[in-house]
């Protein structure tokens, strides 16, 4: 089986099946991260460009990993140094790139759409990395290869997400796999971070910590983002974190064997206690791990890769 | 000159409730008959010596009153690589238009005399359309200080309006209202209260929540809109509500046309043939401000068209480069061309059965013209010929490259529509002829 698009620009555009190809292939290159020498020689000759509008550690690192990892060869253009700041347009900076002859270009960008507009415009497959408050699919699917490591399945669990949803890419990918797989999604928050009609996305609201939390078997908090207190997101952290961060407390009312997840950077004391972040329910290193694999299997799949 | 006789069209008149088939006389830039046979009649009273008219024969098409477009965007001065008075006006007359007024959201603002005279002495020069200006309400649009509202319009203006731009100040408006009114000026308002649109890149809605595009409530044009009728209420002045967009404005509109205070209203054919759904690909041409809402705000459009609350449909012609509009959705510009696609787009609430084909030029001819206080809007015997003939039966497809504007932002390329403008007549002179 492969991938029906050249692209993967969202988990809404993904079928259940592809899902599972993309979950399965990510499995069996997990071992490869932990070999004494961890290359394999599957994507040699691929050139596999990350475009970073955004700064982004983690996401951009490993993407860059998984690309070594399988013998590709990887070119991180960040904002900073990218023809952005001389003011080139997207399309521009995207033919430029094109004529080089890459095979795979991974893109960040803070507007919501970016990398549809890259993917209607260039032959090579375009992987979104973030873009804007829209998806963030590479997360997502790292998210659910974690669940289904340590859960065995996806199907049937309760999943609470809870933050700031309205600006969360994170939130939107996660709610349209994990239902798509069968789990129920709870998003929570204070209701100025809930978009508008977001129950139409198939979740359920709430504004408490205690009735979204209660009986999960996944809890995914999102960061947020201090500037977001100017848009009166919120009155202060200091509130926030009295009504929605996870603690001792609150993870109390979760299953016993509850996951606690966060796509980082983690704000500690914010949306999540330190102890939680760093005890024995937190998957949250995990994910990361998860997240070569992850990318290394969508590399090997848009590259022409089967199963 | 010659003059022209369009014989055997169906003359449709909102002015004087006429709607029959007859001959229209046009001599000396003027409509001077219409009647049965105008033409054996005159050839047997004056015998052979006359000049013979032009004879049109357009049978089956229908004589309208020169069509208006109350809100177009003429770009020049400025923005001339987006559009320019000419190209305007030629994209004007080749959507049926004899008239436009012109938004003042130009380089620099019309917000003073010269600008304004500007405007005019081009518009002059290239002879297609008339082309009325608006003046802005406050200077440069800024929304802190009235322009000189006397002197624009002794130059020629015809309104006031910071289009694009909210007057946000309700004190600035309130004043605005008055000492327009003193001049018996009409006031447009873009209604879009800022503190709640900011940033929004279209309707807030399930579609922005999918699409991670922030949005722009609803409330924030319904607001506006309550404020700029209760000041109107209250100063016993005239607004003109522009580019209306929410089932709540057309409900407080209705609700204030009831009371008896002096609103009237205008809407865009994107905003009763689209809805935010359009966006779901991230196409930049369908970002515009008022952005496209729901389906339930254009069943609401349509009835405040059929019922009179919505007085106009204006095009809202707002021509951007691809250099605007080729960029990521939240940089692109916002606006979509509409002089070219107007009547077509329009044309099918006809056809839905939401308009009369009379109540259609009413809203796009008559009133304008009444809204406006400028002459236009009718075919009385003795005005100037403004006349737009329609072909009500003529397919066509919407190809941006054959568009007269200069800009290509249109979301209805390839889309069929039935019925257009084929002569567009100014003054007596015919301006655009559409062959076929």
């Amino acid at each position: 089986m492969r991938l029906s698009s050249k692209d993967i620009l969202g988990m809404k555009n993904l079928s259940v099946e592809e899902i599972e190809l993309i979950l399965e292939t990510a499995e069996s290159f997990m071992e490869i991260s932990t070999r004494e020498i961890k290359k394999v020689p599957t994507l040699r000759g691929k050139t596999v460009i990350n475009l970073f509008f955004e700064p982004s550690t983690r996401t951009r690192t490993s993407f860059e990993i998984a690309a070594k990892r399988l013998s590709a060869d990887a070119v991180n253009i960040s904002s900073t140094t990218s023809s952005a700041v001389k003011g080139e347009t997207l399309i521009d900076t995207a033919r430029n790139l094109e004529a080089m002859n890459p095979d795979i270009i991974v893109i960040r960008h803070s507007c919501s759409g970016a990398p549809q507009m890259l993917a209607g415009l260039v032959k090579q497959s375009i992987i979104n990395a973030g873009d804007g408050a829209h998806e963030h699919p590479t997360q997502a699917l790292l998210d659910m290869l974690t669940i289904r490591q340590k859960k065995g399945r996806i199907t049937g669990l309760k999943v609470a997400i809870i933050g700031d949803i309205a600006h969360s890419r994170v939130a939107r990918s996660n709610i349209y796999g994990l239902t798509k797989m069968g789990a129920s999604v709870i998003v929570a928050g204070p209701s100025i971070m809930m978009p508008r009609d977001i129950a139409g996305m198939g979740v359920v609201v709430h504004h408490h910590m205690k009735e979204a939390v209660k009986n999960a078997d996944i809890i995914m908090m999102l960061r947020i983002q201090l500037e977001r207190q100017e848009m009166n997101m919120f009155p202060s952290l200091r509130e926030y974190a009295n009504y929605y961060c996870l603690n001792r407390e609150s993870l109390k009312w979760a299953k016993d064997d509850v996951l606690v997840m966060h796509p980082g950077p983690i704000n500690r004391g914010v949306e999540i206690a330190s102890d939680i972040a760093d005890g024995p329910s937190s998957v949250i290193l995990d994910q990361v791990t998860n997240g070569v694999a992850v990318r290394m299997a969508l590399l090997y799949l848009l590259a022409g890769g089967e199963s | 000159m010659r003059g022209i006789l369009l014989r055997g069209g169906r003359i449709l008149d909102p002015s004087q409730k006429m709607d029959e088939t007859a001959d229209l006389l046009i001599e000396k830039g003027k409509i001077t008959a219409i009647g049965k046979d105008l033409h054996e009649a005159r050839s047997r009273k004056r015998g052979d010596k006359t000049i013979e008219p032009i004879i049109l024969e357009i049978q089956g098409k229908i004589v309208s009153p020169g069509l208006i477009d109350m809100h177009t965007h003429l770009r020049e001065p400025g923005f001339e690589y987006k559009e320019t008075i000419e190209t305007g006006s030629r994209a004007a007359a080749a959507g049926g238009f004899t008239a436009v007024a012109c938004m003042p959201n130009t380089n620099p603002i019309n917000d003073n005399h010269s600008v304004t005279e500007y405007i005019l002495r081009k518009a002059r020069a290239c002879g297609l359309v008339r082309v009325y200006p608006i003046a802005a309400i406050s200077q440069g649009s800024k929304g802190k200080v009235l322009a000189e509202m006397g002197d624009l319009r002794d130059a020629g203006a015809v309104g006031f309006s910071d289009d694009g731009k909210p007057v946000m100040n309700s004190m600035l408006m309130r004043r605005a209202l008055e000492y327009a009114a003193s001049f018996s000026m009409p006031v447009i308002s873009h209604c879009e209260d800022f503190t709640l649109s900011q940033g929004g890149l279209m309707n807030e809605s399930f579609v922005s929540t999918e699409l991670g595009l922030r949005g722009i409530p609803n409330a924030a044009e319904d607001i506006m809109v309550m404020r700029d009728i209760a000041l109107a209420e209250y100063t016993g002045t005239a607004v003109h509500i522009a580019h209306v967009s929410t089932a709540g404005s057309v409900r407080f509109i209705r609700d204030a046309k009831d009371r008896g205070v002096k609103v009237t209203a205008e809407t865009a054919p994107h905003y009763f043939t689209l809805t935010d759904e359009a966006l779901r690909a991230y196409d930049t041409n369908v970002k515009v401000n008022p952005p496209l809402r729901s389906q339930h705000d254009v069943e609401a459009l349509k009835a405040g068209l059929r019922d009179g609350t919505i007085d106009a449909i204006a095009s809202d012609h707002a021509p951007h480069a691809s250099t605007d509009k080729d960029v990521e959705f939240e940089y692109a510009a916002s606006g979509m061309v509409g002089l070219e696609t107007s009547l077509g787009l329009s044309l099918k609430l006809v056809e839905e059965g939401v308009l009369s084909l009379h109540d259609l030029i009413l809203k796009m001819s008559t009133n304008p013209a009444a809204i406006l206080k400028i002459h236009g809007g009718s075919l009385k015997t003795g005005s100037a010929a403004d006349i737009t003939v329609i072909d009500p039966a003529r397919e066509w497809t919407v190809e941006v490259k054959a568009f007269r504007s200069k800009s290509r932002n249109s979301p209805f390329q390839g889309r069929r529509l039935k019925g257009r403008a084929v002569l567009t007549i100014v003054g007596g002179e015919i301006k655009h002829r559409e062959d076929g």
